[in-house]
């Protein structure tokens, strides 16, 4: 029968390899039996609790045990919504009035945090809820229940008006990226991930779910190890690491210092990146240390679960080219809309739309924002069809392959977060004594700058900006001005501003 | 050391780099701040430093940071 549920996976790896590690982390680690067993509690304890399709939070420290209440969440046939502990105050509380959720799963680091926010519904503990029985009858019934278009996961993203948006995505689009990124990456048993990108986002399904088709394995990475290169390339190596899926930052802070004439990740044979463009210079750095290894280009919008086109780089590129983005995956298309809705002609610049399974269902509880990026096909006018607008312009290259070439507004790829940088301004204009704020980004040195008006000074400003903004959307340079730039229309004048910072930070 | 607190302060105008010495342990920097920090001692002192020497005890605090710059430059 075809599959039709991520959990598919993991029951057919864990007959072969009950014993083998799936998940290991900083302290503990989980084999596929332990996952199965844990996880088919934490169902059956959601069920009894009468909560079915409706989201779970998980709030809790980044570990293999997160990784299993994920999974429990879906075997209870609920979405999981993956909370990082770390998350300031203010942002979490706008993705619960969001949720309204009717259950939250914690472990004992965020109980304490999770027990102050106001929500209408119970407070899990991990260890108890993992622990529990198992009622297999009910399991399935809930499995017969469940179709593949059901969410299995809400993350949510930067949000231009100040509020995230929580994309929800369901097993049909989760299997059809699993399938065909695996088979694009070529991962198998002997797979042994190393993990870098956080829970709470799409980019770890990369990892979670190959681990569970093939009975691989995966390395949750200790945070700090990401800011010593030396350090994370003698990890890689203890734990024999041979495939990594990292945002481009994090590779580059391994080449960029020259770590590869000290200590090389002899084991790593498969090297995928997104979310930014790789810098030739430092992409050539790699390639060098590790001459046989597959070097993979992803490139995709969280709307598309996860990754939507592959670039393997069979060529050598001049500093000042840009590697493309390559081609979709096997049953998904991209279509690049000019201004008129219309294909644009072959090296035109257009929108980057998707068109395939691999559309995620839309934003959870907003209809509306949903409605304006999920939108009908405007080539077909027959049946409903549903593309996705990522807002990102492209190109195709002489040679067919698709080129990233920029935003159409102002969200930023910055450390391989996406950020609206309209969020990070309404924040900043929500401050008392701040009467106008606007946010630039240097792409070259990868800083967010802010510029603002008001009586605040930088280092007050910027400690309240922490309550309410993660950590990566905080901006690196804060300047206080006399007065902002306006345009005639009255608007803040940017390209002034842009080329105010430039003059001021020449070289 | 005021060249230095002043890149540092460029980043984190909130925080006191005078007295804090846990920069790494109260995750206070996070990698982008490191490598912000490094490029910039690179381009204002002429300094390369060097991957090993990137660990967290050269970071956690300005005097630590600054006492490697020292070190380096007297290489």
């Amino acid at each position: 029968m075809q599959q039709t549920n991520v959990l598919e996976y993991l029951e057919s790896t864990v007959k072969r390899l009950p014993d083998k590690v799936a998940f290991a982390g900083e302290n503990s680690e989980l084999t596929f039996g332990e996952v199965y067993e844990k996880s088919r509690a934490i169902g059956t304890f959601l069920h009894s609790k009468g909560l079915y399709n409706e989201p779970v939070v998980v709030f809790m420290e980044k570990s293999p045990e997160m990784i299993a209440a994920f999974f429990g969440c879906v075997y209870g046939g609920c979405f999981y919504v993956p909370i990082d502990a770390e998350m300031p105050r203010f942002r979490i509380e706008l993705i619960f009035e969001n949720l309204k959720p009717r259950a939250v799963i914690c472990d004992k680091a965020a109980r304490e945090s999770a027990k102050s926010f106001e929500f209408d519904g119970d407070l899990l503990d991990y260890d108890a809820v993992s622990s529990g029985n198992i009622d297999g009858g009910a399991l399935e019934e809930i499995r017969d229940r469940q179709l593949d278009t059901d969410p299995i996961y809400i993350v949510f993203t930067s949000g231009s008006t100040g509020v995230p948006k929580g994309v929800a995505a369901c097993h049909r689009s989760v299997i059809d990226y699993i399938e065909n990124l695996s088979d694009v990456l070529g991962f198998n048993e002997d797979t042994r991930f190393a993990n870098q990108t956080p829970l709470y986002f799409d980019a770890c399904l990369k990892e979670l779910y190959p681990t569970l088709k093939f009975g691989a394995t995966t390395y949750l990475v200790p945070k700090s190890l990401f800011m010593f290169p030396v350090k994370l390339v003698e990890y890689m190596n203890e734990h024999r690491i041979n495939t990594i899926c990292w945002v481009v930052s994090a590779l580059t802070m391994i080449s960029a210092f020259r770590t590869f004439d000290k200590v090389v990740p002899h084991y790593l044979h498969t090297v995928a990146f997104g979310s930014e463009v790789f810098p030739i210079k430092q992409f050539r750095l790699w390639k060098e240390a590790l001459p046989d290894a597959s070097f993979t280009n992803l490139y995709g919008p969280t709307e598309a679960t996860g990754m939507c086109c592959y670039f393997k780089v069979d060529r050598d590129f001049e500093l000042d080219e840009v590697m493309p983005i390559g081609r979709p995956f096997h049953n998904t298309e991209i279509l690049l809309l000019g201004e008129d809705n219309k294909l644009v002609k072959d090296g035109e610049v257009g929108e980057i739309c998707v068109r395939g399974t691999s559309l995620t269902l839309g934003y959870y509880h907003a209809f509306e924002k949903t409605g304006e990026a999920f939108v009908q096909n405007p080539l077909n006018d027959r049946y409903p069809e549903l593309i996705y607008r990522t807002g990102d312009l492209g190109k195709r290259n002489e040679r067919g392959e698709l080129v990233f070439v920029s935003r159409k507004d102002y969200q930023i790829k910055h450390m391989g977060h996406r950020i609206e940088l309209g969020e990070i301004e309404v924040n900043v204009n929500l401050m008392p004594d701040i009467s106008m704020s606007c946010c630039i980004y240097d792409g070259e040195k990868g800083k967010i700058v802010l510029y603002y008006v008001g009586g605040t000074e930088p280092g007050e400003l910027v400690g309240a900006l922490k309550e309410r903004l993660p950590r990566y959307m905080i901006p690196n340079k804060v300047e206080k001005i006399e007065k902002m730039p306006l345009t005639a229309n009255g608007k803040i004048d940017r390209v002034t501003l842009r080329k105010k910072y430039e003059s001021e930070n020449k070289c | 050391m005021k060249e230095l607190l002043n890149i540092l302060l460029e980043l984190h105008p909130d925080v006191d780099f005078e007295s804090c010495d846990t920069l790494v342990d109260d995750k206070i920097l996070d990698s982008f701040d490191i490598i912000t920090i490094i490029s910039e001692i690179n381009d204002r002192f002429d300094v390369v430093i060097p991957a090993e020497e990137i660990v967290p005890k050269n970071f956690n605090s300005a005097e630590a940071l600054f006492s490697l710059i020292e070190r380096l430059e007297n290489e």
